[in-house]
């Protein structure tokens, strides 16, 4: 049954990137969104057996085949099911079920052909995502954690014929490589040190170890799979490729973010909590890369216009707390906050797709505004989404949020827990300056052609409530708003099943670690989760001030601060410092060096020279044929001669 | 009664004859008559050792070397028809279009 888990979807893909050509939209929509819900359906059932059938302790294990023999070293095609990977299913199927739901009407403007090879690359991603958490030790993680990465390439650069989309999907591809890089040395070094590379045994014989000291072997490999994690969850310094992966489809987007991809790091790193939490450095690391990532995207998505943007940046805010919890040991809040968190991101990502849907292509905030009463759904979805992410009580992200500073505090990391609590305000504030931007305040004036060709085809609309133009506005149509509105009830409830420690209780036997109850050193639960309190709504106060009643204020204290505005305005400038320092050195490398110097004088001039040898020996050699019968003659009978004296004066 | 020396010195001194001849003369139905010649002094040697030996292998061989000397001398000679038709020359230096 756990084969099947990921095998549906992956025959899904099969199927339409086979038949999906001659497959009509309705038929290749199905079927993706079909083996999906199979998919849940199936993972529902198993967690169901997990849960009921074994004792807490143990999982569910599929051993499909065996893979590689040498040796005594084996590693099977095992499938491993517990308590980890059971919540990673279910939030991999499902929401990625309510994506496929709602991409049918999303994409629904494109070709035909061109709509099956969105769903086969959507179902590639599940299944890939998939074999990822299933995996039962590192070898299989690496075929989900390559193939994730291979269809990130793939959906990114979806539009490829759109220049920025094919490089913003080369960009995701090339910056996951130097993360996957990192990944392979520490699973070598895993291998190398314990000899296996079950997560089974490798917990087991790193948890014989005691805690390194100081920087050693474990710390050293842990920090190796911290850059596979940071590689592909988006963190310092690998997080370039998120904020340009905004150039796919808006769904591609919720599920890279949300429901797969990102969270993998965050998963790999909870999966080897026993291992992790044997190397103290790298933890601290983890939480310090976490914070800085946090506090760092949470800045640069205040001043973004682009709505896209604004949430690319806000999920590698929110990954850096799952990060930060993860380095104060606290797995399973960061655990808790990935599942939080890919509700009411899929949320805010299908409901800005919504927006954009309906404006024709416009992504731009500042071309938006006073669209609540047009789009009611997507708006009051939206908002949801926005005070859950926000972290206002109630709602999926204060538990999630609180529960990681509170851990970060009781951890003794004061200065971690300052800078993630200032990352919650801003949190509140950007999120809402995105919701008073877009829905509220004046209506902008009429659109600037939109940018996607794609989405402004004639006959685009035709299936929805009416034409394209701005002054026709059209709410979510159905598939869409099916989506949103079962995000916004997962968003408000999914917080709920971690009250009273149930998620942590629950999630316990997969780390095998012994998180401890949370001690707190002179301050009460109560005054931190209070301070969370606090900084939520002073955060949506402050974008309530900035952006719906003054806004002019808001222009003033960018014009005031123009450089801290320029500088947050162009992303601290990384891309173009990684450009200087790693993509201009490779080019010029390449070029001069590499290009006209090996391949040009070195390879070139190797071929060439045997030509030019040849050809210059023939020139000489030539002469020989003077095209004088007489001369020919002549040489036939010195040759003659020679060759019979030869003989006889021997 | 000439003992196989004095025929091979004859045959050596018309294959000398015929060798110099297709050198130095500029005629191409000359330098074919040159070639006639050595085939002939060559058929001379054949013909001496044969009955100097008593085998009538050596006899047997010139009528071949004939044979062949009849069909070259024709081929030739078309050959060199078809030259003259094309270059009005007979002078083997002439014909150089193979030359590098």
């Amino acid at each position: 049954m756990l084969l099947l888990i990921p095998l549906i979807p992956f025959v899904g893909f099969l199927v339409n990137a086979s038949f999906g050509r001659r497959l009509s939209k309705a038929a290749s929509g199905a079927i993706a969104c079909g083996v999906m819900i199979a998919s849940f359906v199936l993972s529902l059932a198993a967690v169901v057996q997990l849960v009921r059938v074994s004792p807490l302790a143990s999982a569910l294990v599929a051993r499909v085949f065996t893979w590689i023999t040498s040796g005594d070293f084996s590693v099977g095609f095992t499938l491993r099911l517990d308590s980890l990977a059971s919540v990673m299913i279910l939030v991999i199927t499902g929401i990625g079920s309510l994506i496929h739901i709602y991409s049918t009407a999303y994409m629904h403007e494109e070709t035909d052909s061109e709509f099956a090879r969105y769903f086969s690359y959507l179902n590639l991603f599940a299944a890939f995502m998939l074999v990822l958490v299933l995996g039962s030790n590192f070898l299989v993680m690496f075929v989900g954690w390559e193939g994730v990465g291979l269809c990130s390439y793939l959906l990114v650069g979806f539009w490829f014929r759109k220049k920025s989309a094919a490089d913003a999907g080369k960009k995701a591809f090339i910056v996951n490589r130097v993360g996957d890089f990192g990944f392979i040395l520490g699973v070598l070094m895993v291998f190398l040190r314990f000899g296996s590379l079950d997560f089974q045994e490798v917990a087991r014989s790193a948890s014989a170890l005691s805690p390194e000291t100081t920087f050693g072997a474990v710390s050293l490999m842990t920090l190796l799979l911290f850059i596979g994690a940071t590689g592909k969850s988006a963190q310092i310094p690998l997080y370039v490729w998120l904020p340009d992966a905004m150039e796919g489809p808006t769904p591609v987007s919720a599920l890279i973010h949300a429901a797969t991809m990102v969270t993998a790091g965050v998963y790999m790193i909870g999966r080897n909590a026993v291992l992790f939490s044997h190397a103290p450095q790298t933890l601290t690391i983890v939480a310090i890369i976490g914070a800085a990532t946090a506090l760092m995207a949470g800045t640069i998505g205040l001043v973004q216009n682009d709505i896209k943007r604004v949430l690319a940046y806000s999920t590698v805010s929110q990954l850096g707390y799952m990060f930060l919890a993860m380095g104060v040991g606290a797995f399973a809040s960061g655990i808790f906050h990935l599942y939080t968190h890919a509700f009411f991101k899929a949320l805010l990502f299908l409901g800005s797709g919504a927006v954009i849907h309906a404006l024709g292509g416009e992504q731009d905030m500042r071309r938006m505004g006073g669209l609540k009463n047009a789009l009611p759904i997507t708006y009051w979805t939206f908002v949801i989404g926005a005070v859950a992410i926000s972290g206002v009580p109630g709602f999926a992200g204060f538990f999630s949020k609180d529960e990681i500073l509170a851990r970060t505090f009781a951890s003794g990391h004061r200065v971690l827990w300052i800078v993630g609590l200032f990352t919650a305000l801003l949190t509140a504030v950007y999120m809402f300056r995105v919701v008073f931007l877009t829905f509220h305040g004046p209506r902008a004036p009429e659109p600037a052609r939109p940018e996607h060709p794609e989405e402004e085809e004639p006959a685009a609309h035709a299936s929805h409530a009416g034409p394209s133009h701005a002054s026709h506005l059209h709410d979510a149509p159905p598939a869409m708003a099916f989506a949103l509105i079962a995000l916004a009830i997962g968003s408000v409830v999914a917080g709920y099943a971690g009250l009273g420690g149930r998620f942590e209780h629950f999630l316990a036997p997969s780390f095998g670690v012994e998180t401890g109850g949370v001690v707190f050193e002179g301050v009460s639960e109560g005054v931190l989760t209070g301070a969370s309190i606090v900084t939520a709504f002073l955060g949506i106060a402050i974008a309530a001030w900035y952006f719906l009643q003054h806004r002019s204020s808001a222009d003033a204290l960018a014009r005031r601060f123009s450089g801290v505005h320029r500088l947050l305005t162009n992303k601290y400038y990384v891309d173009e410092i990684y450009d200087a320092a790693i993509v201009q050195p490779i080019h010029i490398v390449s070029e001069e060096g590499l290009w006209q110097i090996v391949d040009v004088k070195m390879i070139d001039g190797a071929v060439n020279g045997v030509a030019d040898t040849v050809g210059g020996g023939s020139a000489i050699l030539r002469r020989l044929q003077t095209g004088s019968v007489r001369a020919y003659a002549a040489s036939l009978f010195a040759g003659v001669v020679l060759i019979l004296g030869f003989y006889l004066w021997r | 009664m000439p003992s196989i020396n004095d025929y091979l010195v004859l045959s050596a001194i018309l294959f000398a004859i015929g060798t110099a001849g297709v050198f130095v003369r500029r005629n191409l139905i000359t330098i074919l008559l040159s070639i006639e010649i050595m085939l002939n002094a060559v058929n001379l040697t054949f013909v001496a050792f044969g009955r100097a030996f008593g085998a009538p292998e050596g006899q047997i061989i010139v009528f071949f070397v004939m044979t062949v000397a009849a069909a070259e001398a024709a081929v030739g000679l078309a050959i060199v028809i078809g030259l003259f038709r094309h270059r009005e020359s007979l002078d083997p230096d002439t014909f150089t279009s193979l030359k590098w």
